[in-house]
């Protein structure tokens, strides 16, 4: 580990100039905070943290959505950490507090189980393609869902394309890498690598990311070979591509992007919340599906301000009491800096 | 939302398998994945989305109990 850490800083002082590397994967996020990776960096190399977590940038509107299927008498069940996120008419939580079947699962598998209890059951599918394909078995096997699922690329094409900060290389989401490989990356034209999750991992990475910007090599390299394939896992880019179409898609901090949605196909109209139950959704009012008020984690799945920098941080905003999604899930940029960066 | 963790395929029942991870046993699906008994598997929310190489379950498992 310390001659990984030398060779980081040999080549940082050869780059000489700053240097923003960006991570897009709560995971990563999480395993740099812990192991305070960030700290014993080179000066000149900055980490930023990007929209990696699912939670953290999925669209107030969804939130709005969902919560009011509960309301209306519709059990929806989803993943822990999207049942605390306030929305406009609060959060999955609350609604379960004033009566609403609500329950969170593990696993898409349990949803499964809860529906043989509740027939109407919705689940709330979010995040990108690490939890696209379960969600998609689910709707095969006869699942109703609300369907929130991005492809995660498109978000790193607009994030460069806004051009609002300097991105000078990508650590890829390893888990997002395992199902869709190494090739789609390729086409963003900037350094890359795909890194495992331990801190060794993540250092190992970094160097490839400095090697290549010190050479200007715009490759994407891949350190977690024990796990990515090039072409990634193709059983599960079928099953994803069998139940979903591309369509625009929503993200908190970044509107809409295009191609960057997870549309359940016609085929499987049966199975769509948003088809199913039209009436309800049509039935509210989202003109107040905004991010909510003083809350920055827009700016913050963008990179473009640091958790501890918004001034809600850790006052008015806590894990405990959270205003915003990023405070809220585990992986969230500032739920991270709350639990480790704040000494 | 993106957190795996590796285990060993014990016994395979249709679409669902027993999966050790390091002495805790779970049903896992395996549909995602083409495997056999006695392989390793990266597991995410219930189910295997990876078939994972011996050494790098072994480097794994060392991390995670780190």
């Amino acid at each position: 580990m310390k001659e990984l850490i030398q060779k980081i800083n040999a080549i940082a002082k050869e780059i000489s100039r700053p240097v923003s590397l960006m991570e897009v994967c709560g995971t990563h996020t999480q395993v740099i905070s812990r192991y305070g990776i960030r700290e014993i960096l080179p000066k000149n190399v900055k980490l930023i943290t990007g929209p990696g977590c699912p939670v953290c940038v999925t669209a107030q509107r969804d939130i709005d959505a969902v919560v009011n299927l509960a309301t209306a008498g519709i059990p929806v069940a989803t993943y822990g950490d999207a049942m605390r996120v306030p929305g406009y008419f609060g959060s999955l939580d609350n609604a379960r507090e004033k009566g609403a079947q609500v329950f969170d699962v593990y696993s898409v598998e349990e949803a499964m189980t809860l529906k043989e209890k509740y027939p109407e059951l919705v689940f709330f599918g979010l995040g990108f393609e690490t939890t696209a394909p379960m969600t998609a078995w689910g709707i095969q096997n006869g699942l109703t869902v609300y369907c929130a699922h991005k492809f995660f690329l498109p978000a790193m094409e607009a994030l460069l394309k806004m051009g609002e900060l300097k991105v000078d290389g990508f650590i890829d989401p390893g888990h997002v890498s395992v199902v869709i490989g190494k090739r789609p990356y390729e086409k963003l034209k900037i350094p890359q690598v795909i890194t495992g999750f331990s801190s060794q991992d993540v250092l190992e990475g970094i160097l490839m990311l400095l090697g290549q910007i010190k050479n200007n090599d715009l490759e994407v390299l891949n350190q977690y070979i024990g796990l990515v394939k090039d072409g990634g896992n193709l059983k599960i880019q079928k099953i994803i591509d069998e139940v979903f179409k591309e369509a625009d898609g929503e993200w908190r901090g970044f509107g809409m992007i295009p191609n960057s949605g997870m549309q359940i196909r016609k085929k499987y109209a049966a199975f769509d919340a948003r088809i199913k139950y039209k009436k309800i959704l049509d039935g509210v009012d989202f003109s107040h599906s905004k991010d909510p008020a003083g809350c920055k984690c827009g700016d913050v799945v963008r990179g473009l301000m640091e958790s501890k920098a918004c001034p809600l941080f850790g006052k008015v905003c806590t894990p405990d009491n959270p205003v915003g999604p990023c405070m809220v899930s585990v992986e969230g940029g500032c739920n991270v800096s709350y639990r480790y960066d704040r000494m | 939302m993106c957190l795996a963790i590796p285990g060993k395929i014990l016994k395979i029942n249709g679409q669902l398998a027993k999966v050790d991870f390091q002495g805790v046993q779970k049903e896992i699906n395996i549909s995602l994945v083409d495997v056999k008994i006695g392989e390793h598997v990266m597991v995410h929310a219930g189910f295997a989305i990876e078939k994972m190489d011996r050494d790098y379950v072994n480097e794994m498992e060392g991390y995670l109990k780190a």
